[in-house]
């Protein structure tokens, strides 16, 4: 039977150089569900981001995963890491056409349809027009547009995204939140948007998590996180009287 | 000097310089990108030995692989010395450093952030190492242009393991000192262009697979 939480996290710590920049006793992202993390910069929310990607070890605890544990001994298989993919908030394609880009993970995976599936996508995302420019020729939003499209043709479990329209103007957030609610509605996958923008945050999510100087203040659902905070520091988050 | 015997020596010149490249081409690229993308303790010494080492006059490296090679060497037993191969040996330890240095400064300079972003869409290690050297693929045929030019127009080295032997070991550089020893000055200009037109054509021919011919 499928569980009903994709990610569980138990006592997970991450350090750098002897430094703790984050701490989560306990969380779990639930199957289907689109769970925000919001807070300041600098609060670790792109480090989880990398723990829930298997870019990195943690340093303490672990995060399970489609029952395998991501731990300091070790990630789960391959093929169970390729059920995640994230968007970065400052992608890097690589030099090639935007065609090129989007079918990299798929030809990875030694995937057939290609083309059909990167078609589909790039039209999704109403790249078609570009799909044979050299990705360095783009714009700020048709470059993020293409990061996102390069994750979104993989057949994800769950999609990270950090901070996917931090520099884009208003259309490009518009159609990239859409994509968004549409493929958690249509193909229930599972999305942990990371994001220090309160309205996208009230916009797209389920569940939210307010996570402070690495450590998590408050998780709760949508109604609740805005509502009627449970902590303080989230009606001053989602106030915007924190000042950060 | 005959038709049939500078052809010798513009193909042996070619066999030499083609055979190192060969060598020292594939491990420098291997060697640049693991220095350029790994961290580990003595890489900076590592890095200062392979700048060095793309300094490493010519004629250094002739007598140490002269040493090596001779009957008294380590490598004696091989019975290279004064033959072709060991003028490919000399010529293959004068480009490695220029491949390693020029491959590992391309791959510093490809986005640190791409390696982490292509493992995230399920790259293997290795097929995000391979996806950074494409992405400095630019600055790794210069690495192997570098490295041709370093060892089609060396002299020393050559000359020293090889011993200039008319009909065996004779290249066009020792061809062309010789000329000159003479007082051949017309034969060895002529030596000369032949050199510069072997460089160009193999340099143009490199530029063409890559592309970027006439931008």
């Amino acid at each position: 039977m499928e569980q009903p939480h994709v990610f569980q996290l138990e006592n997970l710590a991450k350090s750098y150089g002897g430094r703790e920049v984050l701490r989560i006793p306990d969380l779990t992202i639930r199957r289907g569900e689109v769970f925000c993390v919001v807070g300041p910069s600098g609060s670790g929310k792109s480090t989880l981001l990398r723990l829930l990607n298997f870019l990195e070890p943690p340093t303490n605890g672990r995060v399970l995963f489609g029952g395998y544990s991501s731990n300091g001994r070790g990630f789960p298989p391959l093929e169970v890491q390729r059920r995640v993919a994230m968007v970065f908030q400052r992608p890097v394609l690589l030099n090639t056409t935007v065609r090129a880009n989007v079918a990299y993970g798929l030809r990875l995976r030694g995937e057939r349809n290609v083309h059909d599936k990167v078609r589909k996508v790039l039209d999704d995302l109403g790249l078609t027009p570009l799909a044979d420019q050299p990705a360095r020729l783009l714009s700020g939003g048709e470059y993020q547009r293409v990061a996102f499209a390069r994750a979104l043709v993989l057949d994800l479990e769950v999609l990270l995204l950090d901070e996917p329209t931090a520099h884009l103007d208003p259309s490009n957030v518009a159609l990239i939140e859409e994509m968004i609610r549409r493929t958690n509605r249509k193909h229930g996958m599972t999305v942990v948007l990371v994001t220090h923008n309160v309205f996208q945050a009230k916009r797209l999510a389920h569940r939210l998590a307010l996570l402070l100087d690495g450590q998590l203040v408050e998780v709760s659902d949508s109604h609740t996180f805005f509502d009627s905070p449970r902590d303080p520091r989230t009606a001053g988050f989602v106030s915007g009287q924190m000042v950060y | 000097m005959k038709t049939p015997e500078l052809f010798q020596i513009v193909l042996l010149s070619l066999h030499v310089t083609g055979t190192a490249l060969l060598i020292a081409a594939p491990l420098g690229i291997v060697l640049g990108a693991w220095l350029g993308l790994a961290r580990f303790g003595g890489r900076g010494l590592a890095v200062v030995l392979t700048y060095t080492g793309m300094g490493l006059p010519p004629v250094v490296v002739g007598l140490v692989v002269y040493l090596l090679l001779s009957r008294s060497g380590p490598l004696g037993g091989l019975g290279w010395l004064f033959t072709p191969s060991a003028m490919v040996l000399a010529q293959a330890v004068i480009a490695l450093p220029m491949v390693v240095g020029l491959t590992m400064a391309a791959v510093m300079g490809v986005d640190a952030n791409l390696r982490q972003q292509v493992r995230s869409l399920g790259a293997t290690s290795w097929q995000a190492t391979w996806a950074v050297l494409k992405e400095a693929r630019q600055g790794v045929i210069v690495s192997i242009v570098a490295g041709f030019g370093s060892i089609i127009s060396e002299v020393g080295a050559v000359m020293m393991v090889g011993g200039n032997i008319e009909g065996q070991t004779r290249v066009l550089t020792t061809a062309i000192v010789l000329e000159t020893r003479r007082g051949n000055f017309e034969m060895a200009l002529a030596l000369a262009g032949v050199l510069l037109a072997l460089a160009l054509v193999i340099n143009a021919a490199i530029l063409l697979l890559q592309g970027k011919l006439g931008h």
